[in-house]
């Protein structure tokens, strides 16, 4: 029962979501009144939940960000703070990023809990907000300029020309919502999945649902319910707060969101340029709520129309104060959970500097007189422990990192109940199954000595030399890896990271 | 598609409007032209036939209107487009009451002023052919409304010149009072065709600057 609780907060997150995001797929189509409200709001949730359960619901789509908190209590206080503030910027009218607030929130739990911060999660939201909306806007003008010249060149009729762009607007829209429904879900659901109250269910024998598709697909349906409920309020300042946009224009804003997103954030598009030999993209870190508005934004210096810089100052701010606001109600909530409902938000997490983790650092080539003084000690905090490396060792930040990653100490149990219950023989490869299975019924104490033992008996378990073409291939093996560490660890769970 | 299926039928019901409105003006030039040489028979077919053609073009104008509301199509443009329609459906209302007036009145046109309405059912004619041609790139080839937009303006400036001159010819000559204000009226009226083709022509030149992306 008390997991249905708990999963409250992680519906009305995925609730504020849709709310909040179906804007920047449909947006612009309801704003120009070229997809009716209604239209606009069936075709999303459709999508949206297709691409949560069909794309959405793998092993490797289990770990959302959440996973970066170790009690069921903190992170459904960090869900419903990050609901919170998306659902009061949505009230505001604003257009924000769920995923950015869902950060904010994190770090306000990382500062309750005396847990590390990664300070790249915060320069990634930073230059989002910057890099993202010029990035759009370029495209945005190339491609309108494009449409142009295929307009006078083709000169389609007047009818023919609108019912084009409505087909665009939804197919761009469509695949909008599934994408957000595929990479969305796993915040929403991904953290309760441990705790998952739902048993397989069979109709008639003929179709079976997991409890994990029953459980993302109740979190589609949260995020479908934002869209039907709440999502208008959004999508008149996507559609026509900021500029007053053209049919065609909007068309070109959907689609130049859709394709800086694909050019820009697509690893995969990365790895087939490069195996190809070609040129790539340069990745940068994107959010669809600030593509949205940096194409119109871009589309409208370029035809010189009227921006109304009133409600885009407006948007900015709520940019910057989503991620604020969300680690600042999470604080505040993670103390009321804490000290008034007396639930447990954060395990104490253990680090010891034993002879085996010395070994390690020193085959590693991390050695540094400093490291001595810690040397056989046990710290509980994950804050005063960086700052002492920090203050009393010469090391980088990657590798105070690395020092801190080993010295985690934990309890993993390969069980083959949970081997042959929990782990997606289709996503892991057949000698990295082996390698997992030949560990049968061992006990680590570290991580990485877990990892080094699946190393040790698979090269499929090894990352490849750094390269653009190996990239994609040690990015799914971080995955991978992080999906092990967390469902075979015993007790309280690992922070986040390799 | 049905929705692509149904948009190139109200395509085809725009082309066919201007197709009536284009016949609409040479059947108004015919009668005008039948009517000075005395030709009953055939000047009464002329009413007929504009007749027809009149009902037929506002039978097409409202099953387009209908249909661009019903599917909520060009929201951007829906109301341009639906004055282009009812305003150029005005061209061809003029052209039958003008023939209409012509028909219930009978006036006696005196051989001296054929010429000067000969010349004003053409001026009319063309000023609405002109406008046609500006009406249809609206809907397929935007950039080029204008091209035809200064002929449109070019014979409604000749049409005031010609009516001007005919009125003043009528005025200075020895008929009755009675019978130059009724040949003043039959000028002006010949005359109204070319001006509601400027009134068509003044909003494709608004509704076109609208139709940039």
């Amino acid at each position: 029962m008390e997991i249905l609780l708990f999963l409250s907060s992680g519906l009305f997150l995925g609730w504020s979501l849709g709310a909040n995001d179906a804007a920047n797929v449909f947006g612009t189509a309801v704003g120009t009144r070229m997809v009716k409200f209604r239209s606009a709001a069936i075709v999303c949730s459709l999508f949206i939940i297709l691409g949560a359960t069909i794309s959405g619901s793998g092993a490797a789509h289990t770990l959302g960000r959440l996973g970066a908190v170790n009690t069921l209590a903190g992170s459904f206080t960090v869900a419903l703070a990050a609901a919170l503030a998306t659902f009061w910027m949505t009230r505001l009218k604003m257009p924000v990023s769920t995923s950015q607030a869902i950060v904010g929130a994190i770090v306000g739990w990382n500062l309750y809990s005396d847990s590390v911060t990664d300070g790249s999660s915060l320069t990634r939201i930073t230059v989002t907000w910057v890099v993202c909306p010029l990035i759009t806007g370029v495209v945005a003008v190339v491609l309108f300029i494009l449409m142009k010249w295929w307009i006078n060149v083709s000169k389609p009729h007047l009818l023919r020309l609108d019912f084009l762009t409505r087909l665009g607007l939804l197919i761009v829209g469509a695949f909008g919502s599934y994408s957000l429904g595929a990479n969305n879900i796993a915040n929403v659901m991904g953290v309760f999945l441990p705790d998952n109250p739902f048993g397989d269910l069979s109709f008639f024998g003929v179709v079976t649902l997991s409890g994990a598709q029953q459980l993302f697909l109740l979190g589609a349906v949260a995020i479908a319910v934002g869209v039907f409920t709440y999502s208008e309020r959004v999508m008149g300042t996507v559609g026509g707060g900021v500029a007053r946009l053209s049919p065609l224009a909007a068309l070109v804003v959907v689609l130049s969101q859709s394709i800086t997103l694909f050019l820009f954030a697509s690893e995969r598009l990365e790895y087939f340029l490069a195996s190809h030999g070609l040129p790539t993209f340069p990745l940068v870190p994107v959010s669809s709520s600030q593509a949205v508005i940096g194409a119109i934004v871009g589309l409208s210096l370029f035809k010189g129309m009227g921006i109304r810089y009133r409600v885009l100052g407006k948007i900015s701010l709520g940019w910057v104060a989503t991620p604020l606001l969300a680690g600042g109600i999470a604080f505040i909530l993670l103390f009321f959970m804490d000290n008034v409902f007396d639930q447990e938000v954060s395990r104490a997490v253990h680090y010891r500097f034993d002879a085996q983790v010395a070994a390690e650092l020193s085959r590693r080539g991390i050695e540094d007189p400093g490291l001595v003084r810690f040397h056989d000690q046990s710290i509980t905090n994950a804050v005063s422990m960086k700052k002492d490396l920090e203050k009393f060792t010469d090391l980088n930040d990657k590798q105070v990192a690395t020092v801190m990653d080993l010295a985690f100490v934990g309890r993993w149990n390969i069980d083959p109940g949970v081997i042959g219950r929990e782990v997606d023989t289709h996503w892991l490869t057949s000698g990295q199954m082996a390698a997992l299975w030949s560990l049968a019924g061992q006990d680590y104490e570290h991580a990485w000595q877990f990892r080094q033992a699946l190393e040790a008996e698979s090269e499929e378990w090894r990352e490849r030399p750094r390269s653009t073409v190996n990239k994609i291939w040690n990015k799914e093996l971080g995955k991978k890896w992080s999906f092990l560490k967390l469902v075979f660890q015993v007790g309280e769970r690992a922070p986040a990271g390799p | 598609m049905p929705l692509f299926k149904t948009n190139r039928s109200v395509e085809a019901k725009i082309d066919a409007f201007f197709d009536t409105v284009a016949e609409g003006g040479l059947v108004f030039r015919n009668g005008v032209l039948t009517y000075l040489a005395g030709d009953t028979p055939d000047f009464e077919n002329t009413i007929v036939s504009i007749g027809k053609l009149e009902s037929q073009a506002d039978k097409l104008s409202q099953e387009v209107e209908a249909h661009l509301y019903s599917h909520s199509l060009i929201p951007e443009h829906r109301g341009d487009v639906l004055g282009l329609l009812e305003n150029t459906d005005n061209i061809i209302d003029t052209a039958k009451s003008c023939l209409n007036q012509f028909s219930v009145e009978k006036p006696a046109v005196p051989d001296q002023f054929h010429e000067g309405y000969r010349k004003l059912a053409d001026a009319g004619c063309e000023a609405a052919e002109a406008v046609i041609v500006s009406g249809r790139a609206f809907f397929k080839d935007v950039n080029s409304v204008k091209d035809n937009l200064f002929k449109v303006h070019h014979f409604e400036r000749e049409a005031d010149g010609i009516s001007d001159r005919l009125k003043r010819s009528i005025f200075a000559s020895n008929l009755e009072l009675a019978h130059k204000i009724q040949l003043r009226y039959f000028a002006l009226n010949v005359e109204m065709v070319s001006d509601r083709a400027k009134e068509v022509a003044d909003r494709l030149a608004i509704y076109s600057i609208k139709r940039t992306i």
